[in-house]
């Protein structure tokens, strides 16, 4: 075999998806010059969606590729996570009520229709939840082996009086953490890789657009800033909601909620819950005069029963996350690629 | 990260074990462990193998090393007794889980 | 009702006793009156539970707690790595621990080869690597053996237990106390004691260190890997150093004994020999490396295979490269923010040296956890 590749920054590598600073870089370097100046927040904001001003409302769009695999997981499957993924990020921007949605699917020849079925069951489930519908979309079939399995994308569009962008922090603003964090990434981890462990563990995924409207009903204007914790989780969004404020986040490692199999999972790994996907969460900044109205109203919520304040933004070290353990205070840096276990 | 959290033995099938680490499960291979190992034993994984089995009276011992490194700790004994008053009066069950 | 030791584990992150410790710690430092005082630890995950827990904040100022090469993946050499490149790129399947995917040989790594066709999968136990081989009759598989003594024992466990006949093992183990000699001895070196690894020392024993100690005239403290293993061992360490006592100390004695595991240390040297080699960036280290010995031969992959390395050197090593200050982080002279490519050239992402590829690297470590900013007084 003749080493005749090209080098490796030729080409686009696993680590651009997966939500940390690989994948940023590869938006800013080739993406980003697709977008244009539009009046409302555009692709330049790199945000969870878009908000477009028409009249006197803003319309939001948003749109999700998804390729987890396996594509059924404890506790959800693609079918749950393409519905939720959409009505999550129209919810970030403040979008609780969408209008529609929009799947389209690639299916891989060979496809069993039974998991189709399931995977269908599963969309409407959490449609229902959402109260939404899909509103129209598209299908198409490609060969054996040229895709795997099948591919999912949704986009939701929805009108708001006020966005809420992930950028809105200040200083002094609290950090509530709708749930247990690290839930997702690790179930699917546990389950995608071969490292022979079995546990209880079972994806968050869920539409959050129900506890979003209580928490900015609750909250309402001094609700400043949202994102959903995906890929990259915790660390990720945070770092990225820090450096849009330019102000620095302080967490309490003790205020952190955490499934203790989560925890154990993440031990025995060597991979920290912070920087795993979550698909049912949010985190939401608040003034600090509402943070327990908010953190109230998002605790009646089923989906936000384990809600707690686990920071609070800081005038210093713009742009940096930082965790006080308990023992002492370190950084939290964003993750290059996706996490790997550690050999313990 | 290694920070050697003892799994307990649920099962055990010739040389391999399964060990329960706060309700997540692992394969342990049992071949390089110096003491036999029964189900209900604390034993230290390392990729994949029981390197040691713990026992269950290590813990409050490895504690009372610890209070006795303080003890002998430099002058200034006053601060330290200060501290064992506080020790001894945190209950057992205050740790967060 | 009997104690469940899972359960007990984490009084050993009790904050009130490390804030205890943290204090008796002080008292030690102040009372040996010398700064800096300069200890090494020799453990990958004992760099990692200082950074994730923050002790640094909680160690004394006159105390400087450097990590030395403790980091195999870090300290393999870049021929070594090489042999593994070669074999990956004559097409057979590689398997090996996260870690060493992506550090840099002469030219390429193993992650680089991925992209051009090669075999390599990511293992995280040597029996699954033996599993792969059982899945795949009909290729070689290659274990590349990477880690230190502890990491040894599984895969001369696995050995001793039949493997299957495509499979084979490129060692690259490393055995840390002939290294410990070595920095000890290094000029320059003003290293006080050492904080030992707990997990290594579970099979080697605390003994192995008494040599080392009536030689060296510096205390050894084995220590564990919870908060309060690390504060306390360092007290003991420190307290040792106060009164000038050149002893071994066990601080982890619920997973380490003075004689060790002597089952798993009577496999490890029944399969694997040491022998002196280069440890990446640092020196020539005798009885440092773990190769496999003859009796061994037939999964020897060093035998099995002609590995040909020369035609490796077809891309020139970096410029980068040479101004890598690994060598000497890894030898405790300097620090990670030190380098003048620590977190500019030189990112997780692209590597310039090994100490930031590996998540047991200090290099990688401090850029993970923010190197040491003094962030005692934010928030």
């Amino acid at each position: 075999m003749s080493p005749a590749g090209k080098e490796p920054q030729d080409r686009v590598l696993i680590k651009h998806g997966a939500g940390g600073r690989a994948m940023r870089a590869l938006i800013e370097d080739v993406f980003l010059s697709l977008g244009g100046p539009i009046d409302g927040i555009g692709l330049s904001a790199l945000d969870d969606g878009a908000a477009i001003r028409f009249g006197d409302l803003h319309i939001v769009i948003t749109t999700d590729s998804h390729v987890v695999h396996p594509i059924f997981f404890p506790g959800g499957d693609i079918g749950r996570l393409s519905i939720s993924g959409t009505v999550n990020d129209l919810a970030m921007m403040g979008a609780t009520e969408p209008l529609g949605l929009t799947c389209a699917v690639i299916i891989e020849e060979g496809f069993s229709r039974d998991d189709l079925l399931r995977i269908r069951d599963s969309m409407k489930r959490a449609c229902e939840e959402a109260g939404t519908t899909i509103v129209t979309g598209d299908t198409k079939v490609m060969g054996k082996g040229e895709v795997d399995g099948i591919v999912i994308n949704t986009a939701g569009v929805a009108v708001v009086k006020r966005v809420v962008t992930d950028a809105g922090l200040s200083a002094g603003d609290q950090i509530i953490v709708t749930g247990t964090i690290g839930d997702h990434g690790m179930a699917v981890m546990t389950r995608r890789r071969d490292l022979a462990i079995e546990g209880n563990l079972r994806s968050d995924v869920a539409p959050l657009n129900g506890l979003v409207r209580a928490a900015l009903t609750a909250g309402g204007e001094d609700v400043v800033a949202m994102k959903d914790p995906t890929r990259g989780g915790l660390a990720s969004s945070l770092s990225e909601m820090a450096a849009k404020a330019k102000v620095g986040i302080l967490l309490k490692e003790s205020q952190l909620p955490l499934n203790p199999e989560v925890r154990a999972a993440g031990e025995i790994l060597g991979i920290d819950p912070l920087v795993v996907a979550n698909e049912g969460k949010a985190v939401i900044g608040v003034r600090a005069t509402s943070a327990e109205k908010v953190l109230a109203a998002v605790r009646e919520h089923p989906l936000g029963r384990q809600a707690a304040i686990i920071g609070y933004a800081i005038r210093e070290r713009p742009g940096n996350l930082i965790l006080d353990t308990g023992f002492g205070k370190r950084l939290i840096a964003e993750i290059e690629g996706e996490p790997l276990p550690r050999i313990c | 990260m290694c920070l050697g959290v003892p799994g307990k033995v649920l099962a055990i099938d010739g040389m391999e074990a399964t060990v329960d680490f706060f309700g997540v499960t692992k394969q342990l291979r049992l071949d390089i462990v110096d003491e036999p190992v029964s189900v209900g034993d604390y034993v230290l994984n390392h990729v994949g193998f029981a390197i040691r089995r713990i026992p269950p009276a290590e813990v409050p011992e490895t504690l009372a090393l610890f209070e006795e490194v303080l003890k002998g700790a430099g002058p200034g004994d006053l601060m330290a007794a200060e501290v064992f008053g506080e020790m001894a009066a945190a209950k057992p069950g205050r740790e967060k889980v | 009702m009997a104690r469940d030791p899972q359960l007990e584990q984490l009084k050993f992150r009790d904050p009130d006793r490390a804030r205890a410790l943290a204090a008796a710690l002080a008292r030690e430092v102040a009372a040996i009156g010398r700064s800096p005082i300069s200890v090494m630890h020799v453990c990958g995950s004992h760099e990692q539970s200082i950074a994730r827990f923050g002790l640094r904040a909680v160690f004394p100022k006159d105390l400087q707690v450097i990590m030395g090469p403790g980091c195999p993946v870090c300290v393999t050499d870049m021929p070594e790595v090489d042999e593994a490149v070669a074999l990956a790129l004559a097409g057979h399947r590689i398997a090996t621990y996260g870690d060493m995917m992506k550090v840099p040989g002469s030219g390429r790594s193993l992650a680089d080869t991925v992209g051009e066709g090669a075999k390599i999968d990511v293992v995280y136990g040597v029996q699954q690597a033996v599993d792969l081989a059982r899945a795949h009759p009909d290729e070689e598989v290659v274990f590349f053996a990477s880690g230190f003594e502890t990491t040894a024992v599984a895969t001369a466990a696995v050995l001793m237990n039949g493997v299957p006949k495509n499979f084979s093992v490129l060692s690259a183990h490393k055995y840390i106390p002939p290294a410990m000699e070595i920095v000890a001895e290094m000029p320059g070196t003003r290293i006080e004691g050492f904080l030992a690894a707990g997990h290594a020392a579970a099979i080697t024993g605390a003994a192995v260190f008494e040599p080392f100690v009536a030689r060296h005239r510096v205390p050894v403290v084995v220590g564990g890997f919870e908060p309060l293993d690390v504060l306390a061992a360092l007290v003991r360490l420190t307290e040792l150093i106060r009164e000038g006592r050149a002893e071994v100390a066990n601080m982890y004695p619920r997973v380490v004994t003075r004689e060790g595991n002597k089952p798993a240390q009577e496999r490890l040297w029944k399969v694997f020999r040491p022998i002196g080699g280069r440890w990446r960036g640092i020196a020539h280290i005798p009885n440092g490396n773990l190769r496999l010995r003859d009796e061994w031969a037939h999964v020897d992959a060093r035998k099995r295979f002609s590995i040909e390395v020369s035609r490796l050197a077809d891309r020139a090593p970096r410029a980068l490269a040479q101004r890598c200050i690994c060598g000497d982080i890894m030898a405790g002279l300097r620090q990670p923010t030190d380098c003048e490519l620590f977190g500019k050239e030189c990112l997780p992402d692209s590597p310039v040296g090994a100490c930031m590829v590996s998540s047991e690297g200090s290099c990688r470590i401090w850029h993970a956890y923010g190197g040491l900013p003094d962030l005692r007084e934010v928030g």
